[in-house]
């Protein structure tokens, strides 16, 4: 059986568990709604653009932060990897910066910029920086010595063999640094808003939660996890594969 | 003289301070247009002499020069090709061959250059692949053609069919061969293999390990092409044998 199949035949049999379950009241449906009652909350929530808006905002802010992330991310990456100095000082702290949740920057970052989109859009910044950093650091580090060699023998040097050489031999890195980048920042995107105000699909889901609207909670909630496993398989692991297999990895 | 290595000495200084010399008093007079091969047991430091006429290893003491111009740098007019390929995976063939020629030609030029190139190594068929997407033996000669692209005066060559098998390495000689009569390059071709230096060169330099120095010039005075003339062959590779048996001895004997 091909696996697309497979993967159908799991879904098809766990919403039909789930159905099952709510039919014969295994769980309240003030607790868990039925499949049924989250497909007709998602249809009023397109239908009333509740949830068209709540994801163009989201967007808008996790294109704003990304970006600005992996560019940030890149400098500084590149800055680490080229200066002993900056390695041992900047460096090691992203390593400390990096294993704390960009979330809980939000009560500072609230005090800064106030209750607003600055606020999540800052957090999505802080959640992808600091991966892209290390990955273009670990990309720029780990350069084969025999394609530095190569290009000074054909007469590249500085800024040109950096731009021709180190840089794209380190492309594998940046995906995968721009990859998880992203997962970053659209986890904490979902978090900042959650906690902070709206619009957005975090705020939309708090909101549901406020007015007891478990069914528009869990439609949201689907909706989080199919974009970020979309972006990941359609976009950024397919990437990953073609520069993988031209980069002869 | 063309190419002139004068009193040349390189030591390396390792983290205990303890000092290993590499190359000890090293001459070496090149005339241009001469293919010479540096033969030497693993650890003579034949290839830090390559490094060192390339550009890309300082010299402890002593002196270079092409041309009456003395060497402290990589240049275009010294073309290396390494064991490995060294291709950029992220090029094609053609883009490969282009990379040393883009800011000194336009790209039409560039182009017209190195399909010249890929065609003295038969691989005009292949401009738009990537590197990934040939064998060890396309790849190697993507990379002569690249160092050749560049119109570099030397050749330098560092044990570059090593990594080949067999059928392949003898193949890639006969059209080496034949470059170095239509090109009149003057090539310094670094191998431990016996044969090949005498089946290619015009003269072999014969180095001994620990400290690496230069132990005999054996002039190959056979007419090409050589396999026609096994037995004068066997007389030189006896005599060549006759230097190196003490120091792969030597070599061996450390290494127990």
């Amino acid at each position: 059986m091909k696996p697309i199949f497979k993967r159908i035949l799991f879904f098809v049999i766990l919403i039909g568990f789930w159905s099952l379950g709510s039919a014969l009241e295994w769980w309240s449906e003030i607790i868990f709604p039925s499949p049924l009652s989250v497909w007709q909350s998602f249809i009023s929530g397109i239908a009333d653009k509740t949830l068209i808006y709540g994801l163009v905002a989201s967007f808008r802010r996790l294109a704003v932060g990304l970006s600005v992330s992996l560019l940030l991310g890149t400098s500084i990456g590149i800055l680490i990897a080229k200066s002993k100095t900056a390695d041992d000082t900047i460096g090691s702290m992203l390593l400390a910066l990096q294993s704390v949740p960009s979330i809980v920057w939000l009560p500072l970052a609230i005090m800064w910029f106030g209750l607003n989109e600055k606020a999540v859009i800052f957090i999505v910044i802080l959640g992808g920086t600091f991966v892209m950093a290390l990955n273009i650091r670990t990309g720029i580090k780990n350069v084969p010595p025999l394609y530095i060699k190569a290009a000074r023998t054909m007469g590249s040097g500085g800024i040109d063999l950096f731009r021709r050489v180190i840089f794209p031999a380190s492309i594998p890195h940046v995906v995968t640094g721009s990859r998880l980048a992203w997962a970053f920042a659209w986890r904490a995107l979902m978090a900042g808003e959650l906690l902070s105000t709206g619009p957005g699909l975090g705020y939309t889901l708090r909101y549901a939660s406020d007015f007891g609207n478990m069914s528009l909670v869990i439609g949201v909630m689907i909706i989080i996890g199919v974009i970020g496993a979309i972006v990941d398989q359609f976009i950024f692991q397919r990437i990953e594969k073609n520069v993988a297999k031209r980069w002869g990895l | 003289m063309f190419l002139e290595v004068k009193d040349l000495n390189k030591q390396f200084t390792d983290q205990n301070n303890s000092t290993t010399t590499v190359l000890s008093d090293i001459q070496l007079d090149v005339e241009k247009g001469e293919f010479i091969s540096i033969l030497g047991p693993s650890g003579c430091g034949k290839s830090t002499l390559l490094s060192i006429v390339a550009g890309l290893t300082t010299a402890t003491s002593g002196t270079i020069t092409i041309d009456g111009h003395s060497i402290t740098q990589p240049g275009k007019d010294r073309g290396m090709v390494f064991q490995e390929p060294a291709l950029f995976p992220w090029l094609t063939v053609k883009e490969n061959v282009i990379f040393p020629l883009k800011k000194e030609m336009s790209k039409s030029d560039a182009v017209a250059q190195a399909k010249k190139y890929l065609k003295m190594v038969q691989l005009t068929n292949y401009l738009d692949h990537y590197p990934h997407e040939l064998s060890g033996g396309m790849q190697q000669r993507v990379s002569i053609a690249r160092a050749l692209a560049m119109d570099p005066t030397l050749l330098l060559m560092d044990e570059p069919f090593g990594a080949l098998d067999e059928q392949t390495r003898s193949r890639l000689h006969t059209q080496l061969e034949s470059i170095w009569r239509d090109t009149k390059k003057t090539i310094l071709f670094v191998t431990h293999s016996i044969t090949e230096s005498i089946k290619l060169s015009d003269r072999i330099i014969v180095m001994g390990t620990q400290p690496g120095v230069i132990l005999t010039d054996i002039k190959v005075d056979i007419p090409r092409p050589r396999e026609e003339h096994k037995q004068e062959m066997i007389e030189i590779e006896e005599h060549v044998m006759h230097y190196l048996k003490k120091e792969i001895d030597k070599v061996v004997s450390g290494e127990l």
